[in-house]
């Protein structure tokens, strides 16, 4: 289930500031479902659409998407304080710069514990090929790993819904078990904090708002790129000599889970897709619903392009990060050093078994016109009409994203035919407009900035 | 309300394209996703068999609240042994048809298991309608 606030609103970590906002529309030109429309100047969410991709984010001119965060100094109401790193933030360094050094860095900031998340991807991976034998009919199986992924099919793939495993992902499991690891050493449960370092705003919502979880075992979101500054300087400025890694030198393929490919490489064999960037996802999972492809056993889908390198949150460039990566790995293989595993006990093994399944998820159905299907019908033949008078340019004028958007948003009473300026066009011929009027409409849209009349006086 | 969609025989390249929209109006009118599903299969055979194995068809889809009902009509060779096209795996469908990924011999079948109500008529040398109704409340 996702969690809706009192008021009945999906919690998204995507907020769109107001104050800085231009209006410029791409933002809503650019959203894969549709969520976002323009009205009095400014970019405005329909909550229950988003899917947290962050595609907004990366097209917003003026940095007027905020991305929610904990404030760091949260992490001091802890005595242990434990940073979750994903592997792609060591990838965002130059190479010249250790992984010890990063790690020691870290701390250095208040951490006491520093994990890399993948160090649970391995028991995850052999928990995932369990489940494919215990499933047998239930193909393709759909990786649960990238939040936004589980949102968009949520909203606009119900009927792919089951086809998710519904276990959690490797950064729950390490949470999980270094918690565990801490509360047996005698700390209490509320004294160890647990941060995680997000590459996206899904994962943030993912910790904030977990779907088919209760809660997550982790305490606190820390953005990626924030740490980054933060950990960069600190290395630039100090540039101290630093001991060896504390904890686990973990190094195997596992590292790359997060990357396209990551979990299909580590998968059994069969037919098994990597599919990254939300729009060639949405664009497979059409087909799938339809079954025109059939016969695919896994479905590997991530919402950003190179995956989890491609994140928002992530400065560097995505491919450099992945090949970064990868060559970690290489590096580990090649020197003949041994893949260094996490080991499980038994006991812990059985306590990860016992809290790594997922509840049913559940469907948020945002095409919908009606609860209701015979008032849908109603809305629908209605839509249609007004589709017919509408250009089909697609311009957004209107502040609705194309000409079909327009006509639902008509439907649902959140807009008006006369909004199209086609159609202002039209009524002004027919003198059912008059120019006062129209240029209402427009700045009740775009503000009236943009339609200041005495802003070009010196130039026509 | 009425939607209607033409088919052309061998043009596999938009061989699913009436599924996809009918789908999308099915999920605008908030319908069980399992209904969604069945209709959605059914319909998808039904329109790849027109491109596969007819000269072009007309698709014609109407909704009402209760129920979809589809129409697949076609000018084609038309089906000498209805009963034996039914059967699991049974196919006409030339090697080439094949090697893309289509024919093989489930399509009549899955539309019957996937369909509340399925009428066939063909006439051989003229064409055949096949004719598919689904219920929105099939409790
Ligand atoms: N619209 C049609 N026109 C002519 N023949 C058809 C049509 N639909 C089905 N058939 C015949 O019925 C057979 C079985 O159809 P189907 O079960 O869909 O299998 P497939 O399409 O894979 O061959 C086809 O091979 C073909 O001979
Ligand atoms: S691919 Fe990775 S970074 Fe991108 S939204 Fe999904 S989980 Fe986040
Ligand atoms: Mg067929």
């Amino acid at each position: 289930m996702t969690k809706a606030n009192q008021s009945g609103e999906i919690f998204h970590a995507i907020h769109f500031r107001a104050d800085m906002c231009i209006g410029c529309s791409h933002c809503m030109n650019i959203c894969p479902v549709e969520a976002i429309r323009v009205r009095e100047g400014k970019a405005r969410l329909i909550p229950n659409r988003c899917v947290d991709c962050g595609e907004c984010y990366r097209v917003c001119p003026v940095g007027a998407i905020a991305v929610e965060q904990n404030d760091f100094e949260e992490i001091f109401r802890f005595p242990i304080r434990i940073a979750l790193i994903p592997s792609v933030f060591f990838g965002q360094f130059p190479e010249t710069i250790s992984r010890e050094e990063i790690v020691h860095s870290i701390m250095d900031l208040g951490f006491t514990h520093v994990h890399e998340v993948e160090e649970g991807a391995g028991f995850l991976n052999r928990l995932y090929i369990e489940y494919r034998k215990n499933n047998p009919n239930n193909r393709p199986l759909i990786s649960p790993f990238c939040p936004a992924i589980v949102r968009l099919i949520e909203v606009k793939f119900p009927t792919l819904l089951d086809n998710i495993i519904l276990l959690k992902n490797p950064m729950e499991i390490t949470a999980m078990k270094a918690r565990k690891d801490l509360t047996e050493k005698g700390y209490k449960d509320t004294e160890i904090g647990i941060f995680y370092v997000s590459p996206c705003a899904a994962k943030i919502v993912a910790i904030k708002s977990p779907v088919g979880e209760k809660d997550s075992s982790v305490s606190g979101v820390i953005n990626l790129n924030y740490l980054y500054n933060k950990t960069f300087r600190l290395i630039r400025n100090l540039k101290k000599a630093h001991g060896p890694l504390p904890g686990p030198n973990f190094s195997s393929q596992e590292i790359c889970w997060s990357l396209t490919h990551g979990e299909t490489d580590l998968a059994e064999s069969g037919r098994n897709l990597a599919i990254d960037d939300i729009k060639n996802v949405i664009e497979f999972l059409e087909k799938l619903e339809n079954e025109e492809i059939k016969g695919i056993d896994f479905l590997e889908l991530r919402a950003c392009d190179e995956s989890c390198a491609g994140g928002i949150l992530c400065p560097a460039n995505r491919f450099l990060t992945a090949e970064k990566m990868k060559k970690r790995v290489q590096n580990t293989l090649s020197e003949g050093k041994e893949e260094k595993k996490i080991e499980y006990t038994p006991e812990m093994e059985k306590f990860l078994r016992d809290h790594i399944s997922l509840e049913k998820l559940t469907p948020r159905p945002i095409l919908k016109l009606d609860d209701n299907v015979a008032e849908a019908v109603v809305k629908m033949k209605r839509m249609y009409e007004l589709n017919g008078f509408l250009p089909q340019v697609d311009c957004g004028i209107c502040g609705s994203p194309s000409c079909k958007a327009l006509a639902e948003d008509i439907v649902q009473h959140t807009a008006e035919l006369k909004q199209c300026i086609f159609i202002q066009k039209i009524m002004e011929q027919n003198e059912k407009l008059d120019i006062q009027e129209s240029v209402n409409i427009m700045r009740k849209i775009w503000s009236e900035s943009k339609l200041d009349k005495n802003s070009l006086r010196d130039e026509i | 309300m009425h939607f209607r969609y033409k088919i052309e025989g061998g043009d596999f390249t938009n061989a699913g394209s009436t599924a996809s929209a009918v789908k999308k109006v099915l999920k605008q009118l908030n319908i069980d996703p399992v209904i969604i599903k069945r209709t959605v299969v059914g319909i998808y055979e039904a329109e790849v068999n027109i491109v596969a194995h007819a000269y072009n068809g007309v698709i014609d889809v109407d909704i009402d609240e209760n129920r979809i009902f589809a129409r697949f009509e076609d000018a084609g060779p038309g089906i000498p042994d209805i009963t034996k096209a039914m059967e699991e795996g049974y196919s006409t469908a030339s090697e080439i048809v094949r090697e893309m990924g289509f024919g093989a011999g489930m399509g009549l079948s899955n539309i019957k298991n996937n369909s509340d109500k399925l009428e066939i008529i063909s006439q051989v040398g003229k064409g055949t309608t096949v004719e598919i109704t689904n219920y929105f409340n099939s409790k």
